[in-house]
């Protein structure tokens, strides 16, 4: 129907279903004006910053060093979690009828609502030194905050949904028939996942850990609140530029910035093209 | 619990190891940690607690970072609409890059975005300085604050307004058209009403997101007390300071904001549900 009707009009110098020319022309400059002031400026800056200086020796420093390994330490031990967690989560919401479904739904989504200061301060309540746990271990040995278990609660508890939100919908959609059938025919259940499910999902897997990773290193607020900032010991890579920029060290915080910014847009680059080729196999389109 | 949560019969496998893995990782990262905080504030007392949101400066936080956030929303909620409606109805040349653009503030760590604006909007900065000469200050004001939260909350109304945008059907347009009304009075009357719950949850979503926000405000904010002091701020310096209780007591004030616009993103996502299948 969109391809008969406006032909009705095509004769007429204006289509009647969209806007004069130069009504397109202005709303196209403005998207292009805002996004150049709102997004590109930002970005640029920062690779700006970062080259106009020594950034080789910035990306040297020991300090820089050691954030760069906390952060990916950390994000190797939260994403892994994360996708098992999704996985099994989204497994038994969507495989399975039972009663409170939609409260299990909402409190897997619950992180996306709290505030990141307040996710990093509801875990310095609980494990924190002075309290019941916290004390326990730390007089073992193993401080839970301000060390690195504390700094992978806090990156667990930002990225907890992302993984199942994609899975969710998605497993839904396609009911259980095919694991049914493959049940039927005499296969276990962790084969009927790994031969059948996994398949299945495995661009919506993909797309959820992409997006789990990305936040997963970039996490400041939180972070920030049980880390304690110790300078090559629980600095991560965000941390380590507000420690840099505080202390006039410009290049060096842009060059990590930069690290980051680059991060970002190899995730953004997959995630585009994952839109583009399985955009059938993918829950929803572009939420956060 | 697990036997209220025993399933109707079912011929799946898996049940109980799943339902276990999801219960004890959802309780050890997120409902233990809250529930902390909602112990300590308990014991803490109501009186106190209202006690430590009722000072003059908490007042002043919440209230900011919740004003911000409101007009941060609002513009996005106008240009998140006209950049939806740019990116799903016409074709030009860099749309599909637009299109990425559009989710980077998800993607670029808070950290980096709040460096890089204030660099952008200090005085000195490309923008700060061209800004300096019309006399207007934006870095380390609370205009600062506001550019860092529409950063933040850019992709919201247009992730949620596109999708509408893009199956919407078309003939109501044309009935429209036919039956007399300008483009003007098409768009008014019919387009925007229909983008409107989308739309909505959009700005609930980026309210609720920038009412949080810390890492990308708190380098442009200039951090005043009582002028530019946001409420997530307020929670960091005292617990810097080793007041867990006034921590506790301001991020359940939070927490509490944070539940309120759950439930009015959870009710405007029903309710544009609803219009869309009585359509």
């Amino acid at each position: 129907m969109p391809d008969t009707v406006p032909h009705a009009f095509a004769r007429h110098a204006v289509s009647p279903v969209t806007e004069r020319a130069w009504v397109r022309h202005t709303l196209i400059a403005l998207a292009a004006t805002g996004l150049a002031v709102l997004v590109f400026a930002p970005l640029c800056v920062v690779f700006q910053e970062a080259l106009a200086g020594d950034w080789r020796t910035a990306l040297a420093n020991p300090d820089a060093r050691s954030a760069i390994r906390l952060t990916l330490t950390v994000t190797a031990i939260s994403v892994p979690l994360n996708a098992i967690f999704g996985i099994t989560a989204a497994w038994a919401i969507t495989k399975f009828e039972f009663r409170g479904k939609a409260l299990l739904i909402t409190l897997i989504d619950l992180p996306f609502s709290v505030s990141p200061v307040v996710a990093g301060l509801c875990l310095v309540l609980l494990f924190g030194a002075n309290t019941g746990i916290g004390g326990w271990m730390v007089a073992h040995g193993h401080p839970i905050i301000f060390a690195l278990p504390g700094i992978v609660l806090a990156t667990l508890f930002i990225t907890f949904p992302f993984v199942a939100r994609e899975l969710i919908p998605l497993m839904t959609e396609q009911g259980r028939t095919e694991e049914e059938a493959a049940l039927s025919l005499g296969a276990s259940g962790l084969r009927t996942f790994a031969t059948v499910t996994l398949p299945n999902i495995r661009w919506a897997l993909l797309y959820g850990v992409l997006l789990s990773n990305a936040r997963a290193m970039g996490e400041f607020g939180a972070v920030a609140v049980v880390s304690g900032k110790i300078r090559g010991q629980t600095a991560t890579m965000p941390i380590t530029i507000e420690m840099l920029y505080n202390e006039y060290l410009s290049v060096a915080a842009f060059t990590l910035a930069a690290v980051l910014a680059l991060l970002a847009l190899v995730t953004l680059a997959l995630k585009t093209a994952l839109e583009l080729r399985h955009a059938d196999q993918l829950a929803a389109i572009g939420h956060p | 619990m697990m036997a209220a949560l025993r399933p109707r019969r079912s011929a799946m496998p898996g049940f109980g190891i799943t339902m276990g893995v999801t219960l004890t990782m959802l309780s050890l990262v997120v409902l233990l940690p809250i529930g902390a905080l909602v112990i300590k504030g308990t014991a803490f007392g109501p009186e106190a607690v209202w006690e430590v949101v009722n000072r003059p400066r908490t007042w002043a936080a919440l209230w900011l970072s919740f004003r911000l956030s409101a007009l941060a929303a609002l513009f996005n909620l106008v240009f998140g609409v006209l950049l939806a409606w740019v990116l799903v109805r016409y074709r030009f040349v860099g749309r599909r890059l637009f299109d990425a653009a559009v989710d980077l503030p998800f993607a670029l760590p808070t950290a980096v975005a709040g460096i890089a604006l204030t660099t952008l909007y200090a005085p000195n900065g490309v923008f700060g300085s061209v800004l300096a000469h019309l006399g207007w200050r934006v870095a380390y004001t609370q205009w600062g604050i506001f550019v860092a939260l529409v950063f933040v909350g850019l992709p919201f109304v247009v992730r949620t307004v596109q999708p509408v945008l893009a199956t919407m059907d078309r003939e109501l347009e044309e009935a429209s058209a036919t039956l007399g009304a300008s483009r003007t009075r098409t768009i008014c009357k019919v387009i925007l009403p229909m983008l409107m719950p989308a739309a909505l949850t959009g700005v609930a979503l980026a309210l609720a997101r920038a009412v949080g926000e810390y890492g990308s405000v708190i380098f442009i904010a200039g951090n005043i007390p009582m002028r530019t002091e946001i409420a997530p701020l307020l929670i960091v310096i005292q617990l810097e300071e080793f007041n867990y209780d006034a921590a506790a007591a301001i991020g359940l004030a939070m927490l509490a904001i944070s539940f309120v616009l759950l439930l009015a993103i959870n009710l405007l996502q029903v309710w544009s549900r609803r219009r869309i299948e009585n359509a």
